[in-house]
């Protein structure tokens, strides 16, 4: 059905099959972990900022095809973007899978807008958005 | 398979599935414009007409607090509770019906034995033995009066074919051990345990055994004095009851020697300012207005259930869930968790490379319902090997079209997520 193949679109099996940025960073200064205790789906995002700018990014874990996908596009979203470029695109992305908003997304993320037909699935498509956004308030101790 | 005894009576010989589906109104409607392909169960089951009706019924003509009030309404409410007091006592078979205690559902009764029980007679060093397989409700209201106590909890390890190792329980067994809490049946592979053998043996060390049956009451004849368990938990909304309301079966001596749970209204003898005495058992663990609708609800599920033939549902179920197993295993790339030989109508499986939840909605948009995830059974889950399950639950409307359904979404699911 329609719904169902907006949903599972091939970039985002694609993405699940192989996820980018799919390691730890060992020179990370950010780092944070999302889990969805419902599910037991659990990302761990690593970070790293220079300056103002985030330098690398990846992630490591395991969760079901719509939350590896966006963790996976996720990463290469905010590679090279600066901190409040990345904060912004959280509140972009949020407001779009969750319907809130009709807004434009940068284009590759637009394969998530049908995430909002599924609402159950919201929490898959958002939490690696929220463990980079933790991330950013958790510099790694040295 | 458990003993089937006619204490309750039936009619006819074959289970009729179709006259049982006329009977729940849910199963006519649609999902996503197709019929309700309702395979999760063991979450909750669906409500009869009957149900319904009494609890529509009781609001609309009955409503009142119960043991308050001296006007008609209030007696008629609490001749009415009483007598589904009766009703669940002879659904489990209990010597009487002050043996039943209603709580909120299993989790409340399985809190009230371990903070009342359990809090009151567990010292530093002493053991609580659950299983690998227990659901979280089961294990978690242990760990919480573990904690408080200084007693240990030490869990019995599941084979992979999805039983209990028993020879482990055995050699877990000794004085030290105050309590075994076991499922009766597993809410993710269906596994039925060998209750009354463990039960026995857990009594010759002189353990307190406290089962779960949230998932055997809807399946199988329970009979608490055949099991000759201490305390005995199960839901009303798993047995096409309400939910908020579920049982606690205790026998009288250890009920009569437990603490109150909770204080309040209902549950006291005198109340002083200074101190209070309460109510014997069962009153005593049935603090403030009881969930009185829900007991009335009840007790229409329990008449419903207790009028069925449960050797003719016992077979069928034992009948349609062999037979889904035996198809849903054909499935390429499904791997099917324990395989024990006797289990209620539950199955548990994974694909490869397939997230169960990814399945999950696949499944959905077909008008299929299962469960996804750890079914609150994270142990199990590590146990073997997999982060979360797709789950397949059946009961008395279940049919073979229904599990026919299921298979052909399986084949879909993998040609939308390959």
């Amino acid at each position: 059905m329609a719904e169902l193949d907006e949903l599972y679109q091939s970039v985002i099996l694609d993405h699940n099959r192989a996820p980018r940025n799919f390691r730890k960073l060992e020179d990370a200064t950010n780092h944070a972990e999302g889990r969805n205790p419902l599910c037991g789906d659990q990302f761990e995002i690593w970070l790293k900022v220079e300056g103002d700018v985030i330098s690398d990014v990846a992630f490591l874990g395991q969760g079901c095809a719509i939350s590896k996908a966006s963790a996976s596009m996720m990463t290469q979203a905010i590679k090279g973007k600066t901190v409040a470029e990345a904060r912004a695109l959280f509140e972009q992305f949020h407001n779009v899978v969750t319907g809130v908003a009709q807004e434009k997304l940068p284009s590759k993320l637009e394969v998530f807008r049908g995430v909002a037909a599924f609402p159950i699935r919201v929490k898959c498509a958002t939490l690696s958005w929220h463990a980079m956004k933790s991330a950013l308030e958790h510099t790694v101790k040295e | 398979m458990a003993t089937i005894t006619t204490r309750w009576r039936g009619v006819g010989s074959a289970w009729d599935v179709a006259r049982v589906r006329a009977d729940f109104p849910i199963l006519a409607r649609q999902v996503r414009g197709r019929p309700l392909v309702y395979l999760d169960s063991a979450a909750t089951a669906q409500k009869p007409g009957a149900v319904i009706d009494a609890i529509s019924r009781y609001y609309t003509t009955g409503n009142a607090n119960v043991h308050r009030g001296v006007h008609a309404l209030s007696q008629e409410a609490t001749t009415e509770y009483e007598r589904v007091r009766a009703l669940a006592a002879r659904f489990l078979n209990a010597a009487s019906p002050g043996e039943i205690v209603f709580t909120a559902g299993t989790t409340a009764a399985l809190n009230l034995v371990a903070q009342s029980h359990g809090g009151s007679v567990l010292r530093p060093g002493d053991e609580i033995l659950v299983s690998e397989m227990e659901h979280h409700s089961n294990l978690v209201p242990w760990q919480l009066v573990a904690d408080r106590t200084g007693a240990v909890v030490r869990a019995i390890p599941v084979t992979e074919s999805g039983a209990l190792d028993l020879a482990e329980f055995e050699r877990l067994l000794g004085p030290r051990n105050k309590i075994v809490a076991v499922t009766h049946a597993s809410n993710v592979i269906g596994a039925i345990n060998p209750i009354n053998a463990m039960a026995a043996m857990a009594h010759d060390v002189g353990a307190v055994v406290v089962v779960d049956g949230a998932q055997s009451a809807p399946h199988l004849r329970v009979d608490v004095q055949a099991i000759d368990c201490d305390f005995f938990a199960c839901s009303g909304h798993k047995l096409y009851g309400p939910t908020g309301i579920g049982l606690l079966y205790g026998k009288p001596a250890l009920l009569e020697a437990m603490p109150p749970w909770q204080g309040g209204g209902g549950m006291i003898r005198e109340v002083r300012m200074e101190r209070s005495s309460f109510a014997p058992p069962p009153e005593r663990f049935e603090a403030g207005t009881p969930p009185i609708a829900e007991v009335v609800g009840l007790g229409a599920a329990l008449e419903y259930v207790m009028a069925w033939d449960w050797e003719a549902l016992v077979a069928y179920e034992q009948g349609l869930v062999a037979e889904a197993a035996q198809r849903v295993r054909a499935v390429p790339g499904l791997r099917m968790l324990g395989e024990g030989a006797d289990r209620v109508s539950v199955l548990s499986f994974a694909l490869e490379g397939i997230h169960p939840h990814d399945a999950g909605t696949v499944l959905d948009t077909l008008g299929i319902a299962v469960r996804a995830g750890h079914h609150c059974a994270q142990p199990l889950m590590r146990r073997f090997g997999v982060p979360a399950t797709l789950r397949a639950s059946f009961a008395a409307y279940t049919t073979l079209e229904e599990v026919e359904a299921l298979v052909a979404g399986l084949h879909q699911v993998r040609k939308v997520l390959a």
